[in-house]
């Protein structure tokens, strides 16, 4: 019975291990990659990385992490289990944002500074084409059928609707000031863009890429000015949809079929970045000011836990 | 006046069975005053809801730049001030029934219960129980509004509370036992609001953390630290979300056993202040 008991308990041991998820956080001060446990809600290590990591995301088979390394003027591959780095990619100047396609083999950057997005073929590890976007693009990213690729112009206020397949701008939907983050819905539907200046989410229709509806925040106790939205994301059954009001320390939980804000759940100082845990349970902030990270219940909608990181945590990517 | 301990007692069943019959009577008394006494139902609820919906609420982003066990995560301050509000109730709650107790005085209810053949210690103990079960209805009913608020704590917090609530509200109540073996007369109650009520209420974790005293003064620091109060509430907060704070309890206890003992003696005609304020 004993004997039984303690291989129970193993196997849940074993179990808890197989499960549990890893989440990377890059440190743009500390030049480093955070390794946190949300599970357990701790900081597990932290690694350099290279100058001024920002954008980060992982490849769809889980095995090769890419960090935008600013300092550096490069894309940094690194293992995602030895972390180590085995690989660079040519980015262009100053990489900070970056967008990989659904199937993993292409890598689309914007090059704030030369008004571009740098394509980059994975498999050869080779920028192909250089697309000319408007002034200071930054918010990017793939739509889920791979049928567009978006990049924001933060200065020309402009949403740019990119075919993968030919790499040639198709049509430009204008929005409110200084466009952040992006995000496509699960069906590839729906934009949702988030402007910063303006302090609200857009949701365009993929179909006539217009304006649908514009959401404007409001945070009782939070001044205006403090509410700019960043990060988006919205979950695959297009339940909720979860933004970064930086500033105003809020995410903003939206039902994303009625666009109605439902809540906002308050979490460290100016946050940034936000990625879903693999099953969708959980949601991880990125907080630049008070250097951690929240972990977000999405079941009951509470915040549970805050981890230190180190100084300035940019970006988050999630390792089953 | 009264008998010595030992012809008091009769045979030893009957007399647990007088212990029992006259602690129910006492907390039955008090429990039934304070559910038909709506008024009193209502205003002891109305105080720390004016707190928490109007204080609280100007002050929602005060906090949340430091996070401090037992919370894990930035709060809002209306969760932070929660855990204060349940020891106000508590508080003024002990106060109140000391100041029932002059009034008993004075009406000369007190001197019926003191004549009672049963130790003052167990007649004294059996009040305050009374007085703490109804500061814990009280709680209990303020957590289940406050939950109401979006303020909630893990549930099984719920059930942790209870005997923390049990030990804070026993100090409490000791506390305004022993005062009102001072007070001569009811109109000198204003004397224990300014000078017992509202310094122990404002220098106490119940408003703001210990951390946020110490950037300020570190005499007010050290105040707030040492009282009991703070105490009180930080078993309180600690319990509410399933953790139990050590030296807080130790730290509460010794205070309701201090406090007790003075007020058993205070009671104590012979010795005790009841002899020379004539009273009882």
């Amino acid at each position: 019975m004993k004997k039984y008991g303690s291989s129970l308990f193993l196997a849940l041991v074993l179990a808890g291990a197989v499960h549990a998820e890893t989440v990377f956080v890059t440190l743009e001060k500390d030049n480093a990659l955070a390794v946190v446990d949300p599970i357990e809600g701790k900081l597990i290590k932290t690694v350099p990385v290279g100058q001024r990591p920002r954008g980060i995301a992982i490849s769809p088979d889980n095995k090769f992490l890419y960090i935008a390394t600013s300092d550096d003027n490069a894309i940094k591959i690194i293992d995602a289990e030895t972390l180590k780095e085995i690989g660079k990619l040519p980015s262009g100047d100053d990489p900070e944002t970056f967008a990989l396609n659904p199937a993993g083999d292409r890598l689309y950057v914007s090059n704030e500074d030369d008004s571009l997005v740098t394509v980059i073929d994975l498999a050869r590890k080779k920028a192909v084409k250089q697309i000319k976007v408007g002034v200071e693009p930054e918010g990017i990213t793939v739509s889920s059928d791979n049928r567009w690729l978006i990049s924001a112009s933060e200065t020309t206020n402009m949403v740019h609707w990119i075919d993968t397949k030919t790499n040639a701008i198709v049509e430009n939907t204008l929005v409110d000031p200084r466009p952040r983050a992006a995000g496509f819905t699960a069906d590839s539907q729906q934009l949702w863009i988030t402007s910063e200046m303006a302090g609200t989410l857009m949701i365009l229709d993929a179909k006539t890429k217009q304006i649908i509806k514009t959401i404007r925040f409001e945070v009782s106790g939070v001044t205006a000015d403090k509410i700019q939205p960043v990060g988006v994301v919205i979950d695959k059954g297009r339940g909720r949809g979860y933004v970064a009001l930086g500033p105003a320390n809020r995410v903003a939980v939206l039902n994303a079929q009625t666009f109605e804000v439902e809540k906002y759940l308050l979490v460290g100082q100016r946050v940034w970045n936000l990625a879903f845990s693999p099953d969708q349970k959980r949601l991880y902030t990125t907080n630049g000011v008070s250097n951690d990270i929240s972990i977000i219940d999405l079941e009951s909608q509470t915040v549970t836990k805050s981890v230190g990181v180190g100084t300035y945590p940019w970006g988050v990517a999630v390792k089953p | 006046m009264h008998l010595p301990e030992g012809r008091r007692a009769g045979p030893s069943r009957m007399n647990i069975l007088h212990y029992w019959r006259a602690m129910w009577g006492i907390i039955g008394r008090e429990l039934w005053r304070f559910v038909t006494q709506r008024e009193r139902f209502i205003s002891a609820l109305v105080r720390p809801l004016v707190w928490l919906f109007v204080f609280a609420a100007g002050f929602r982003a005060t906090l949340g730049l430091a996070i401090t066990p037992p919370y894990e995560t930035y709060i809002l301050y209306e969760v932070y001030i929660t855990p204060g509000l349940c020891g106000m109730i508590q508080l003024f709650n002990g106060m109140q029934s000391s100041l029932s107790m002059v009034y008993d005085r004075e009406m000369g209810s007190m001197r019926i219960l003191m004549v009672c053949p049963l130790p003052r210690w167990f007649l004294l103990l059996s009040k305050l129980l009374a007085g703490t079960a109804v500061s814990i209805l009280q709680v209990y009913v303020f957590l289940a509004i406050a939950w109401f608020y979006d303020i909630k704590a893990p549930w099984q917090g719920y059930l942790w509370v209870l005997p923390a609530l049990m030990l804070a509200g026993l100090m409490l109540g000791a506390l305004g036992l022993l005062l009102s073996s001072f007070i001569k007369q009811l109109e000198n109650f204003a004397g224990v609001m300014n000078f017992v009520i509202f310094p122990m209420f404002f220098m106490s974790t119940a408003l703001y953390p210990l951390w946020k005293l110490k950037e300020s003064s570190a005499l007010l620091y050290n105040l707030a630290k040492y009282d009991p109060f703070s105490q009180a509430i930080e078993l309180i907060r600690f319990a509410l979300y399933g953790q139990f704070n050590q030296p807080a309890f130790i730290y509460t206890l010794a205070a309701f056993i201090v406090f007790m003992t003075a007020a058993i003696i205070g009671y104590n005609p012979s010795k005790g202040m009841m002899s020379k304020k004539g009273g009882g």
